[in-house]
């Protein structure tokens, strides 16, 4: 590890005094002594600004989000406890030949993963092949039975989707956990590039970054071409779990965005297998929902019978093709943490193509070697739930004291179909900007990808930041923050 | 629109018109406690509760500084000022993307300040600071509302919250202080009452309009038909009953549905009682009946409103 304020042999003048490199990629600074070109303009920019005025910048920053509203709910606290997402005033730079690998990446994983669900609840060729166990799929918890042999228009299964990237030591981007159910987070996407267009107005052109603003619309035309057959004009509305919901905040927004109708559960109603919404007018038949509320609670006659957040009759209309979810029902069971470890098998299976982005190696505890090699070795492992997300029920081995670790053991020799495991990686660093000093900290990247007649990604995502020191966990409930993530022309 | 939206939106209007009609009337009365008056200061607050709409119980031992206090702060009172608020904050939360961000940013602070720790102990030893806040927060309210927020359906909504309210409101009002006060035609009020009508007019931020049309000589008939028929006041009955004529009229017109009849002669009823009627023909009639009757009406008009628009049942609306 080098000193302070040191790079290799070179010393760095405020404010970076206190950016040291360690084992983790650096997004800024090569392992020697350089900037990365495509950081050079940010680099200077920061070294001619005063502290003071980046200061003033970074109170705009937050007085803007504040403003907005930007807020999310912690759960646990006084009921509906508001929060600001903290948000790091520096922008997190990917170049154009880096994005493209991710691009053609997801865009193969989004592609097979749609073709693994639509065979798991068909004809199931993959699991009577071997390639993928059968037992792992059935005994998954967000396996919906009711889904087998559902007809889903276009064979469309996940329309929305975030995928969670991180960068390896070696510079490589690989996929941490794929999100097909409800993934979150888009808005603060879009709102934190409105904030930093204001805050950093020149650097924008002079770096080339591209645009996101065609998002919204991008969502909305892919809602549009999941309509059901001969709906030429179809009603879109965002079903959305409430107020109290941690994400209600980028539900409102999307809505509004997209110019469609932000309804709760109570406001639909279904007839004859037809879903319609309650107007002051009366009732109004709703062709497409981006719903925004797990499998579970949303429809108490097929699912989860205590849910009041759902639709009495909306699986029954599903069924019947009058009505389309966006995602499809059961979708988790291919983000499921241990079926993870299938998907490089799953692209090549489905696609005939070796996968452009690697997965993180990862340790199944059904497996009996794996499992006693992980529980003899904890402190060096991440181990997770399988069906968890939003960094809860998960233990970081190097930093857990030898009490959790022995819980977790405990736990994992319970159900070990629950649990599995992934050495620890040093996810990359990026400068952030803390305390009046630029400090790197760790980072990942979700990007969102839209899947409808044709796959979207906006040059984009969402970087999330650990702002603890040292702190590997960039979730929002975990003390995480995000940035703005730029990529560039070229 | 949604119905659920035009609910929270009727909804978030109306409990804000409360709290600012309470924090009027128990600024009046603070201010009435000054003056010497023929009723103990006791008496006179349960007064201001029963006009509030939530009498006392007979046996009630509350003094004055208690009932006071309940009226702006008790949680278990749902209509206190701070319960008010809250509950029209609560409402604009469900449909913050419905409204304005500066209705909802004005709504937001107002809350926040009466919710603020040390609040009930400021108000204590400055009782009119506190009251002065809440009417301008929710004059600023208003305002906000008129001149951000297109006047399509949703603003109707709220026009017909803040209407149905205040009519509601003032009619209760009225009804307490007449039956406490005499009403004989032509008469001037007396040395002792004088301060107790000057108090009425206040409370309904009459007392400066009533002086331009009738001078300063109170007599209470006039009082009566100044703050019951007088068509230009914004807090006359009658005021009220043609904007919610118009407001319900613009409802009907974006909103078609064959059951708006039922609202329309309600509001219809209402309207054409309180234009053509003569103050001498309610008073032969008898005025607890008129204000009485009043009253129910903006009952059956909540329940139309809601039937018609909100929760209506799925078969009709299929049949339709």
């Amino acid at each position: 590890m080098a000193s302070a304020g040191k790079i290799g042999h070179r010393l760095l003048p405020p404010p970076f005094s206190n950016y040291v490199l360690n084992d983790a990629y650096d997004e800024m600074f090569t392992g020697d002594s350089a900037t990365r070109p495509h950081y050079e303009e940010l680099y200077q920019r920061l070294l001619s600004v005063p502290a003071e005025e980046l200061h003033r910048r970074k109170q705009e920053a937050d007085l803007s989000f504040l403003h907005q509203g930007i807020t999310f709910t912690v759960y646990g606290r006084e009921e509906g406890t508001e929060r600001i997402f903290p948000h790091d005033l520096l922008p997190r730079i990917i170049t154009a030949a880096e994005w493209s690998t991710i691009e053609r990446g997801l865009t193969q994983r989004i592609t097979a993963l749609n073709l693994f669900l639509r065979d798991i609840y068909h004809e199931g060729k993959i699991l009577a092949d071997g390639t993928v166990p059968r037992e792992l799929v059935y005994s998954c918890k967000q396996f919906r039975r009711q889904m087998r042999g559902l007809q889903v228009p276009r064979d469309i299964y996940v329309t929305v989707v975030g995928s969670d990237l991180i960068r390896t030591p070696d510079g490589r981007f690989v996929v941490l956990e794929d999100n097909l159910r409800v993934p979150s987070g888009v808005s603060y996407m879009l709102t934190s590039r409105q904030v930093m267009k204001r805050v950093f107005p020149n650097l924008f052109q002079r770096c080339g970054v591209r645009s996101i603003d065609h998002y919204s619309t991008a969502l909305l035309s892919t809602l549009r071409s999941i309509a059901p057959e001969g709906r030429n004009d179809p009603v879109i509305v965002l079903l959305t779990p409430g107020v109290y919901n941690s994400a209600y905040f980028e539900h409102a927004y999307l809505a509004r965005q997209m110019g469609i109708e932000l309804v709760e559960g109570r406001d639909l109603v279904v007839h004859d297998n037809v879903v319609y919404m309650r107007n002051t007018a009366g009732l109004r038949r709703v062709d497409v929902i981006y719903r925004r509320i797990d499998d579970d609670f949303i429809d108490p006659l097929a699912f989860r019978a205590d849910s009041i957040l759902g639709v009495a009759g909306l699986f029954n209309a599903y069924r019947a093709g009058n009505v389309v979810l966006a995602n499809a029902v059961g979708t988790g069971v291919a983000d499921d943490k241990a079926l993870y470890a299938y998907v490089p098998k799953i692209i090549r299976y489905y696609l005939n193509e070796d996968p452009v982005l690697d997965n993180v190696e990862t340790f199944l505890m059904t497996n009996r070697s794996e499992r006693e090699h992980v529980c003899h070795n904890l402190q060096k492992f991440v181990v997770k739930a399988v069906g968890e997300s939003g960094g809860y029920g998960m233990l970081i081995g190097p930093h857990s004291t030898a009490a959790q670790r022995e819980d977790f053991r405990a736990r994992i020799q319970a159900d070990p179909r629950n649990y599995i495991a992934q050495p620890t990686i040093m996810l990359s660093r990026a400068p952030c900007f803390i305390d009046g000093q630029v400090e790197p900290r760790h980072v990942d990247l979700r990007p969102y990808v839209l899947f409808g007649e044709r796959v979207t990604i906006v040059p984009g995502g969402l970087t999330r930041v650990a702002l603890r020191k040292g702190s590997l966990v960039v979730n929002s409930s975990q003390g995480g923050g995000s940035k703005d993530t730029w990529v560039l022309q070229e | 629109m949604l119905s659920r939206v035009a609910d929270s939106l009727y909804w978030t209007s109306r409990y804000l018109e409360r709290a600012e009609h309470s924090a009027r009337l128990i600024d009046v009365h603070l201010n009435m406690m000054i003056d010497q008056s023929f009723l103990s200061s006791d008496q006179r607050w349960r007064q201001v509760a029963a006009s509030l709409g939530t009498p006392l119980a007979d046996d009630s031992t509350l003094d004055a500084h208690s009932i006071a206090r309940a009226l702006t702060f008790d949680p278990t009172n749902r209509s206190s000022i701070v319960s008010c608020i809250t509950a029209a904050r609560e409402n604009a939360r469900q449909v913050r993307e419905q409204i304005s961000s500066e209705m909802w940013h004005q709504l937001n602070r107002l809350f926040h300040q009466v919710r603020r720790p040390g609040t009930e102990e400021a108000w204590s030893s400055q009782p009119l600071e506190f009251l002065y806040a809440v009417r301008e927060g929710a004059h600023l309210f208003q305002g906000l509302t008129d001149s951000t927020m297109s006047h399509g359906e949703g603003w109707h909504f709220i026009q017909v919250g803040r209407f149905l309210e205040r009519a509601n409101a003032t009619a209760t009002l009225l009804d307490v202080h007449f039956s406490e006060h005499s009403l004989n035609p032509d008469e001037l009020a007396g040395h002792l009452e004088y301060i107790e009508w000057i108090a009425l007019l206040k409370s309904c931020t009459a007392f400066e309009a009533y002086c331009k049309v009738y001078t300063a000589e109170l007599r209470p008939v006039r009082i009566a038909e100044f703050l019951m028929l007088n068509p230009e006041f914004p807090h006359s009955l009658r005021f009220a009953a043609d904007m919610l004529h118009t407001a319900l009229d613009a409802v009907a017109e974006a909103s078609p549905t064959r059951k708006a009849g039922r609202v329309e002669k309600l509001t219809g009823k209402m309207r054409a009682s309180l234009s053509f009627s003569h103050i001498e023909e309610i008073l032969s009639g008898g005025i607890h009946p008129y204000l009485t009757n009043i009253q129910r009406q903006c009952s059956q008009m909540h329940s139309a409103v809601n039937q018609v628009y909100i929760t209506y049942p799925i078969q009709s609306a299929l049949e339709a």
